[in-house]
């Protein structure tokens, strides 16, 4: 949020090389070493582990390939046809998109309030803070396994709701093709929520107190405060949360495999699960699916980067604060 | 300015040890004169694990100067990923489990494995005809050492309270224990159709007692799904579905992991049957509350289809098999020869752990499920394997799903026909 301060510029432009001599050239040559010595090894690694196999899986999706013998059945652009007309995999990308809008539409107001509340001074709010971080710390297959277990028909929830009188609200959560993709979002809004949480409490301590107080001494009310000053001024903070939720929600696979592997019938599937279900054995088809999904994420990334958090990225909005 | 050259040494230092890190990753195996064999299983657990590394280590002291790395997998990890991987590689193990059918013939055709016709052909011998399904074009490209049949194991206790006195011999005595276990209040059926392919297994059983024994003979080699009976089979699902016998929320419920997973609800006595392969008393066993696997269990082969045109003596099973990396050493085969010994497959037998395929060791399978499971494939005029490691791995899920569909009243048979037609125009 604060730093702000300026790159120095990398390199100066070849033209400015020429003119004042030696001394200046060697300054240069030895900048050069320095970069290649510092970003080198990160480069190299970068390529090697990200740049090569976005590539690769780009060329296998081409092919009609078991992951065993030679690739030699080119198949041009078969693997995508047959991806994007299969009704799996277009339900897959529709629980994705699903889930994008719903977090930001839910989780997003729902940590900012609670964000908020905890901002204030009151009796126990380190407590309140840590608990409602537990879930995000706790590692994703321990609470998908024990979501999964409170959740089956003979689970913990059933058994609750039996107690209290609730009968005709159990149901067989995770089975039911009609409720899982929610039941699904309610689980992913419990482990993320702290994060989402965590941060705006974060986004909050940069909002100055003489602004409030400014406010104050102006008549502005408590929601006037909040609407006029918090959250213009926690716009950023919300912007890189919906980001980082966004790319989270369409990538999304450890939770969905854990709780339903994708079922039932494909009620919950994600283009990741699907991925990993139907790539296996065709690693050709498996990579078009991977190719899809990049191309989404990136996509998706590219264009609210360049419309929604450019002044952020700008460092306009942080520079008027400071 | 010293201290950015501290930095600048400390940044070269950790490129060297970088790039150096990236070299050694290269480099290894074979050290000096003794030979070292690599050898992957599927055994995570007690008693199997435990013979493995026994057998291991007998070989060791019968072969001076050969080390024998033996090491467990989970089975889905071992098969789907690490030794495709490894095979991928070009750095595969030496001694791996392989499984029949589709997975065998595309590891034998990318001409990863060893062909053992000629230098293991004592052992093939002796094993018999359990081989063959490990056959491609004739060549045997790995031994079973366990082979078993998928039948139903079901609760004594539950049939005796239900008063059904004998086990099923037809679909329609099923049907009828399937009424008279409602009655008692328990889910007469236990499937989990979360995990996909149990769910699939009772398609498979359908088809194979839809269709002729010469149908399933040339259709799976030549992936022809034309045949009507492949559409009977998902109807024939379809009227099983309609008298709804499984367990209440079976489309989640996993096959093995949980009390609320199909293996669970029969430890628990929750169900009273389920349709599983030669494993499932240990997997239930392991989920009882001692641990062990209970008096009640019993198994009986699924009953024959009034009316369906399928051999009703077919049964359906499969099994897991040791193949040999092309290039290992050929130690490798010794050790394979020695695990498919009589000796080692009798005391495989004894752990219980699977139904040996040496016929000498026949008659060491203690439990009695699994003595009754190996009685009924030496009895059947025809073994069929699983569907999906018949047709290969690239069949498995997409088959599954559709099939899943169908329990799920989301799909029809012909779809998954469909299905199979078109994974089969992808290969």
């Amino acid at each position: 949020m604060t730093v702000t301060q300026a790159a120095p510029p990398l390199a100066t432009a070849p033209e400015t090389l020429e003119a004042p001599a030696r001394r200046k050239r060697s300054t240069n040559s030895r900048k050069w070493l320095e970069i290649a010595l510092f970003a080198g090894p990160a480069l190299i690694v970068f390529v090697a582990f990200v740049i090569l196999p976005v590539a690769l899986a780009a060329v296998y999706s081409l092919y009609n390939w078991n992951g065993l013998g030679p690739l030699d059945r080119f198949i041009g652009i078969a693997n995508y046809q047959r991806a994007l007309s299969d009704p799996l995999f277009l339900q897959a990308i529709g629980n994705n998109i699903t889930i994008v809008v719903a977090s930001i539409l839910v989780q997003g107001p729902l940590a900012i309030a609670v964000a908020l509340l905890l901002n204030r001074r009151l009796r126990g709010r380190g407590i309140i803070r840590a608990l409602i971080f537990v879930p995000y710390v706790l590692a994703e297959v321990i609470a998908g396994l024990s979501w999964k277990l409170l959740l089956s028909p003979r689970g913990g929830v059933n058994a609750l709701l039996e107690a209290v009188g609730l009968e005709h609200l159990t149901r067989p959560w995770l089975a039911d093709p009609d409720i899982a993709l929610w039941v699904m979002f309610g689980i992913l809004t419990w482990k993320y929520l702290g994060f989402a949480i965590l941060l705006m409490l974060a986004g909050l301590q940069g909002v100055p107190q003489e602004l409030h107080e400014a406010a104050a001494i102006d008549g502005a009310n408590w929601w006037q405060t909040q609407w006029r000053i918090t959250l213009p001024l926690l716009g950023p903070t919300i912007r890189i949360w919906i980001f980082l939720s966004m790319i989270g929600s369409l990538q999304l696979f450890d939770m969905v495999w854990v709780t339903t592997k994708g079922g039932p019938v494909g009620a919950t599937n994600t283009m990741a699960v699907y991925m990993i279900q139907y790539g296996q054995g065709q690693y050709g088809y498996g990579s078009a699916i991977a190719v899809i999904l990049f191309v989404i994420s990136l996509a998706v990334a590219l264009v609210y980067q360049r419309f929604a958090m450019r002044r952020d990225l700008a460092g306009a909005v942080t520079s008027g604060v400071r | 300015m010293n201290r950015s050259r501290y930095t600048r040494a400390a940044a070269l230092g950790a490129t060297a040890t970088l790039a150096l890190g990236l070299a050694a990753c290269s480099s290894g195996g074979d050290d000096g004169d003794g030979v070292t064999i690599t050898w992957w299983h599927n055994a995570t657990s007690d008693p199997l694990q435990g013979l493995w590394a026994d057998v291991a280590a007998e070989f060791e002291a019968d072969h001076p100067g050969v080390t024998v790395e033996v090491t467990g997998y989970q089975n889905e990890d071992l098969q789907r990923t690490l030794i495709p991987n490894a095979l991928q590689s070009g750095d595969a193990p030496d001694l791996f489990m392989v499984w029949p059918g589709g997975e065998v013939r595309s590891q034998a055709e990318a001409g990863h494995l060893m062909d053992l016709t000629d230098v293991a052909a004592d052992t093939i011998d002796e094993i018999g005809n359990a081989v063959m399904p490990w056959q491609v074009d004739g060549a045997q490209y790995a031994i079973p050492y366990a082979f078993g049949a998928t039948g139903i194991w079901y609760n004594k206790q539950l049939f005796e309270q239900a008063g059904i006195e004998e086990t099923p011999e037809t679909l329609s005595e099923l049907e009828d224990a399937v009424a008279d276990l409602k009655e008692i209040g328990v889910a007469p059926i236990a499937v989990g159709a979360g995990d996909l392919w149990p769910a699939g297994h009772w398609w498979y059983q359908f088809a194979i007692s839809s269709c002729s024994t010469e149908t399933l003979q040339t259709a799976i080699p030549e992936l022809d799904f034309s045949d009507p009976c492949w559409v009977e089979a998902g109807e024939r699902l379809e009227d099983f579905l309609a008298i709804e016998p499984f367990n209440e929320g079976f489309l989640a419920t996993p096959a093995q992991t949980g009390a609320d997973s199909s293996n669970g609800l029969i430890a628990n006595g929750n169900a009273a049957m389920e349709f599983m392969g030669p494993w499932n008393a240990g997997t239930i066993g392991s989920l009882t509350t001692d641990g062990e696997v209970p008096e009640w269990l019993g198994w009986f082969p699924f009953p024959s289809i009034e009316g369906a045109e399928g051999d009703p003596g077919i049964i359906m099973g499969g099994g897991d098999g040791f193949g040999i990396s092309a290039d290992a050493p050929e130690e490798t085969v010794e050790l394979l020869q020695y695990i498919m010994s009589e000796d080692v497959q009798r005391r495989f037998a004894e752990t219980g752990a699977g139904i040996p395929t040496h016929p000498g060791a026949a008659d060491a399978v203690a439990d009695e499920n699994l003595a009754a499971s190996a009685q009924a494939l030496a009895e059947a005029s025809y073994v069929q394997l699983w569907l999906d490691s018949a047709l290969g791995p690239a069949f498995g899920g997409p088959l599954n799903q559709s099939i899943v569909n169908i329990f799920a009243g989301s799909g029809t048979p012909e779809d998954v026909v469909a299905t199979l037609e078109q994974t089969a125009d992808a290969q």
